[in-house]
């Protein structure tokens, strides 16, 4: 079977959930190899990359590689794709995933396909355009296919691979470390599931009213277990960071399910939560666009609805 | 200071979007074309280093004639100049092609620092500053937050899942911009009367020195081999709080095996 590079989303040596799902997908399609780029490897993480079906590990974790913003994880997929030709390279749909895609892409001459939702034999992808409205059929017609896979699109199975780890030496040329990063701020998020990863997303936005009452939306999603998130008009107040706001200019989620308290619902929104499976609104205005998409709504006053659905939750477990 | 700063035109995302029927491209005459949202950011950050700095800023769009309109309207925010790479041999360009059509204009042109938006909202594929990082060979500043720029060196805030990443370098170099970055100006009166007698040059592919076999819809590394509106979403229960919306959303949930 041919090989399928898979490249390790991980956070302080953690494996992260979408990894699980790449590795379920490249099992579909050939025999998975992880890349692991940048410090924080572990038994840990071998054991849960096996688990999930890595035949191989491909090992480059000295600092300098996530040092530098980018490129010299580029040019290690692009050094392991010339010495092991695979069939194809998967990464993560997120942000910096897809900016080292592309610059792979380049590097190795081949079609980069991004926000993919699924893998057909052949390598055709599946992609969801304009904010959910479309289903596109895609294929990378040039090189070595790189597909960019959106998070929450693959459900997860289990089935051991060996795990052979392989030490790859990589020198990071001077071109890659034209980028430095100086410094890493972390923003606190608690112990809640990241929101591109989350099963359940729970989400505010102008009708929370102030940064305070964020608390009833938090406490909503620790009854579910899920990640918290917040529209552009509650972030742009201030009231909860920015990284958890959901969008167009904010994650793409595709959560199980995903709950909208106060939110209109504006296309900008819809653009970055609408593949979610099943939708709720709360909202005060029955003409809220958001119902449109909610399989299930509730016209009236968040502050209400949402503690009480938070106690029945409890309640009920 | 000598910038660039690339900006797309992109359907309204306010109409009905959808992909041509024939060659299964974008269909750019079904919805009004307006200037990529985060492509108006980048405009504003580009208008702010020159204040700050000196120097001028050049519009770069490739696109159809049409692409004309949202390059007015950078030159109206305070663009000095623009360069439309337009030619037929262009239409159908993936995101290789493209990157690859920009870069040697940007040679051709010139520059300190190029900027660009994040992401676009037609394709959103959020590669393009990153490939163009990689083809002209300078230091890649993408998702900024924040941008300072001091002689010959820049540092940005690259925004990342867990807050931002400082990021330093060198100029010339590529940044690209997300929305928290600055509050983009609204063209004046007199800068919109302004930008009609600002100079816009027009560049073909060999103009450019593209090499046409690069670029296009035969060309793409990729291809779209079919495609389908999604199936609409079956119309969902609503009801009115009568004091126990809470109670009912959990049935909900309990009908699904949330709880
Ligand atoms: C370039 C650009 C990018 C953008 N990107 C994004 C993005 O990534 N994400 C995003 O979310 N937006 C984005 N937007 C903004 C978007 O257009 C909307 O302005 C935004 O989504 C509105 O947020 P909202 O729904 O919270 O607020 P509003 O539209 O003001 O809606 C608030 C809702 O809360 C309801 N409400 C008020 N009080 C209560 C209450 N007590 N109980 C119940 N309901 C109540 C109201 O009825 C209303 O429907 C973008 C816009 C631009 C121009
Ligand atoms: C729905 C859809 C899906 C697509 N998917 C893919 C895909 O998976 N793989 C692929 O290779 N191609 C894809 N394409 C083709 C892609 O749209 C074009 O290559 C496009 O020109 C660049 O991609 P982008 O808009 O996503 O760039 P992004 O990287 O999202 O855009 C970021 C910034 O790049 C600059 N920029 C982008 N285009 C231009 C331009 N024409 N002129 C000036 N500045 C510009 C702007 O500053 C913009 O803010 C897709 C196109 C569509 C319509």
């Amino acid at each position: 079977m041919s090989e399928i590079l898979v490249l390790v989303e991980h956070v302080e040596g953690q494996v992260k959930k979408v990894t699980l799902e790449l590795l379920t997908l490249a099992r579909k399609l050939g025999t998975p190899s992880a890349v692991w780029a940048g410090p924080g490897y572990s038994p840990d993480a071998k054991a849960r990359l096996a688990e999930y079906g890595a035949e191989k590990i491909y090992l480059a974790d000295s600092a300098d590689i996530s040092d530098y913003v980018v490129a010299p994880k580029a040019e290690l997929l692009a050094q392991l794709v010339s010495e092991k030709s695979p069939a194809a390279v998967l990464v993560a749909a997120t942000a910096e995933a897809k900016e080292i895609a592309g610059r792979l892409a380049i590097k190795i001459d081949s079609g980069v396909l991004t926000d993919v939702v699924g893998l057909q034999d052949g390598l055709v992808a599946d992609q969801s355009i304009f904010g959910g409205g479309v289903n596109v059929q895609s294929r990378v017609t040039k090189g070595t296919p790189i597909v960019a896979v959106r998070p929450n699109s693959t459900p997860v199975e289990a089935a051991a691979g060996a795990g052979a780890e392989e030490q790859v030496s990589v020198t990071v040329s001077a071109a890659a470390k034209g980028a430095r990063v100086v410094d890493r701020v972390k923003e606190e998020k608690g112990a809640r599931p990241e929101l591109t990863e989350a099963a359940i997303v729970v989400s505010g936005g102008r009708g929370v009213g102030s940064a305070e009452n964020f608390s009833i939306i938090e406490k909503l999603a620790d009854s579910l277990g899920a990640a918290v998130g917040a529209s552009r008009a509650a972030t742009d107040a201030g009231w909860y960071p920015h990284q958890f706001q959901v969008g167009q200019t904010g994650k793409t989620v595709s959560p199980q399910l995903y709950i909208a308290a106060g939110i209109s619902g504006a296309i900008q929104h819809r653009a970055g939560m609408q593949t979610a499976k099943t939708i709720i609104a709360i909202n005060k205005d029955p003409e809220a666009p958001i119902f449109e998409l909610a399989d299930f709504g509730v016209v009236g006053d968040l502050h209400q609805v949402v503690p009480q659905l938070t106690d029945e939750v409890v309640k009920r477990k | 200071m000598n910038i660039v700063v690339c900006v797309k035109q992109v359907p309204d995302t306010a109409t009905e979007r959808k992909l041509r029927s024939d060659d299964k491209t974008l269909d750019r005459d079904a919805a009004d074309g307006v200037i990529n949202e985060l492509c108006e950011y980048a405009v504003e950050e580009a208008l702010l280093l020159k204040e700050a700095h000196g120097g001028e800023v050049t519009v770069l769009t490739m696109g159809p004639d049409k692409a004309g309109d949202t390059i007015r309207k950078a030159l109206a925010m305070g663009a000095d100049k623009a360069v439309h790479l337009v030619d037929d041999a262009l239409h159908g360009s993936d995101a290789l092609g493209t990157s690859y059509a920009l870069a040697q204009t940007l040679r051709k042109i010139g520059f300190d620092l190029v900027v660009l938006g994040s992401e676009s909202t037609d394709a959103r594929t959020g590669v393009l500053a990153a490939m163009l990082a990689e083809r002209l060979d300078v230091p890649q500043l993408t998702f900024a937050k924040k941008v300072e720029v001091n002689g010959g060196s820049i540092a940005i805030e690259r925004v990342t899942d867990y807050g931002y990443d400082r990021v330093e370098a060198s100029l010339p170099a590529v940044i690209s911009v997300v929305e928290k970055i600055n509050e983009p100006r609204y063209p004046s009166f007199k800068g919109i009367m302004a930008a009609k007698k600002k100079p816009v040059e027009k560049l073909g592919v060999a103009d450019a020195e593209i090499d046409a076999s690069q670029v296009g819809l035969a060309n793409s590394w990729s291809e779209v081999a079919d495609f389908a509106a999604a199936p609409p979403r079956a119309a969902g229960t609503v009801v009115k709080d009568e004091g126990d919306g809470g109670v009912k959303t959990a049935d909900f949930l309990a009908s699904k095996k949330f709880v």
